[in-house]
């Protein structure tokens, strides 16, 4: 049986009582929000993008601690990389949160290979929320958040 | 159930969302499937008769339970409650509704009972008029004269999924008479709680689902007063709701059948009536007694053990109120607070609870939901307040 303290690692608790890259970005930043209708969380990912470089980025919102840490998480993972490896660094991390057939009664695995958790960093604190499958769409909200304005701004 | 979580037996203390179903019910469900399963309605054979007498004899039962005047011929079959609301809505509103005219429901409604009625403002230019939930998260009625203006239709629930206050549904129906209107009633979260009487409530609908009253997923009901019934058009088309199919068209069946289209959960109904008479069983008014009881305990426990931390969504006192608490903890989000609980093996539900108005009036985007059933025990809130201990530690 999953263990709590797989999910609220100490990395994830620091992250949520003291998130980092909270705020707005005024235009040309471009905004985009983003809903976890099941549980009421919401966040609004803030993007200021130049030159195929996300200068910037910032959060504002509200959420449990699980999206809290995983959008602060993401901010710091992303800002100041080239959108290649921000959209590189998002598939990744959706494919860490990704839950495979015939798991129920058996603890869910991360299948993500070592390397990519390595990859990760700070992320993988992440890992253990896939055992928790209910709460894989608290973690992933940010991102496919962040997802959206990538999509958006590019076009 | 018996299942064990994390090394603790399972607390279980969602019945709000489902209720724990009673082995009887279970068997009533087996004995269909490896007796008498056939369709209803159809054969001729034996097994046909004595499925269609199960489904028949459920919709008696179902009449009985809630002392519907007109009996089976006012028991309609649905998937569930929300099923029932969007009958209603379809059905009667569509054909008894002009633009403009109102529906009244309220601020403390489940989607069930506000989205329907919304589709309806969409296609038929109704509109829909909320009363106001006040700060003791009670109905505010003060100004209900200046609200029933233009009303034709009050849909308000007979208990609230998320604050537990029981609405005075005898006071609503006596007013919406008043003013011409009709009156339906969710009835989810209090049919399984304490006793329905149609009748002695003086209403016109009311709606609910079987598997929170210890019934079987997958089905429930709509009552409706007969002569309003026979007036309603089709809702769904299909096998089973009509006189005649030619080329040329159709005539729709008389009675709850047209508006049953297909082959209706059938099992699920044995399930259903049994699950009425676990409940009448054990009494509603003692179940009602029972509940108040532990619900008195843990508001008295709550209040005492946390310092303010952990706030009620809901009346402080068991006057007029059921056994759904809805917590605010101080800092700590309600999902982390369920995940905390869970580890304790502890059920609850975090979440909007499908009320998003009202969680928008309080200023919350979520609480952590305990409910109680008849089965529950006073160790489930000493389980309950050990592991919210835990949590308010957690996050500090
Ligand atoms: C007050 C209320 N009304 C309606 C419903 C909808 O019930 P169902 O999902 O079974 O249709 C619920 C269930 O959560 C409820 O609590």
């Amino acid at each position: 049986m999953a263990n709590l303290d797989d999910l609220y690692r100490e990395i994830i608790l620091d992250h949520y009582r003291s998130p980092r890259n909270r705020g707005e970005l005024p235009p040309p930043a471009h905004h985009v929000e983003g809903f976890n209708p099941l549980c009421g969380d919401e966040i609004v990912v803030y993007v200021l993008i130049d030159d195929g470089v996300l200068v910037d980025i910032k959060l504002t919102g509200h959420g449990c601690s699980i999206s809290q840490a995983s959008s602060s998480l993401m901010s710091g993972a992303v800002k100041g990389k080239t959108l290649e490896q921000v959209r590189d660094t998002i598939a990744t991390f959706k494919q860490l949160m990704t839950v495979h057939e015939g798991q129920l009664g058996e603890p869910a695995v991360a299948t993500s290979p070592d390397a990519d958790l390595r990859r990760l960093g700070e992320l993988a604190a992440l890992a253990g929320v896939v055992k928790f499958p209910v709460r894989i769409k608290c973690a992933t909200l940010a991102w496919n958040t962040l997802a959206q304005a990538l999509d958006e701004t590019s076009t | 159930m018996q299942r064990v979580i994390n090394d603790r037996p399972i607390t279980y203390l969602d019945s709000g969302a489902s209720s724990l179903t009673p082995r009887s019910v279970i068997e009533a469900m087996d004995r269909y499937y490896q007796h008498h399963h056939a369709n209803v309605h159809r054969g001729v054979y034996q097994t046909a008769n004595e499925a269609t007498a199960v489904y028949e004899g459920a919709r008696a039962r179902t009449a009985r339970f809630l002392n519907a005047p007109g009996g089976s011929e006012e028991i309609v079959f649905t998937k569930n409650a929300t099923e029932a609301f969007n009958l209603l809505a379809r059905s009667w509103g569509a054909a008894f509704l002009s633009p403009g005219d109102v529906v009244l429901v309220s601020e403390m409604e489940h989607h069930a009972n506000i989205v329907p009625w919304f589709q309806l403002r969409e296609s038929h230019g109704v509109e829909v008029r909320f009363i106001p939930v006040d700060d003791d998260f009670r109905l505010d009625i003060s100004r209900i004269d200046e609200l029933m203006r233009g009303v034709k239709l009050v849909s308000v629930t007979g208990m609230s999924n998320v604050l537990g206050t029981i609405n005075p549904i005898h006071d609503l129906a006596e007013m919406a008479h008043a003013h011409g209107a009709l009156i339906a009633v969710d009835g989810a979260q209090s049919v399984a709680h304490s006793s329905t009487d149609v009748v002695a409530l003086d209403v016109d609908f009311l709606a609910f689902s079987a598997h929170k009253m210890l019934g079987p997923t997958g089905l429930g009901v709509l009552w409706a007063r007969q002569e309003i019934l026979s007036s309603m058009p089709p809702f769904l088309g299909g096998g089973g709701m009509i006189k005649d199919v030619s080329v040329n068209g159709f005539t729709a069946t008389t009675g709850p059948s047209r508006f049953e289209a297909g082959t209706p959960p059938i099992a699920e109904t044995a399930g259903l009536a049994a699950a009425l008479t676990y409940l009448e069983g054990l009494g509603m008014d003692n179940i009602a007694a029972y509940e108040k009881e532990l619900t008195g305990d843990a508001l008295t426990r709550l209040a005492l053990e946390f310092n303010g931390r952990v706030r009620v969504i809901g009346p402080s006192d068991t006057l007029d109120r059921g056994g759904v608490i809805s917590l605010d903890v101080e800092g700590v989000h309600p999902h982390d607070v369920a995940q905390v609980l869970d580890q304790f093996g502890v059920c609850v539900r975090p979440g909007h609870h499908c009320a998003k108005p009202l969680m928008k009036r309080f200023g919350l985007a979520a609480t952590a939901r305990a409910s109680y059933g008849p089965y529950s025990l006073v160790s489930d809130t000493d389980v309950l307040l050990e592991a919210l201990t835990h949590a308010v530690t957690m996050f500090g």
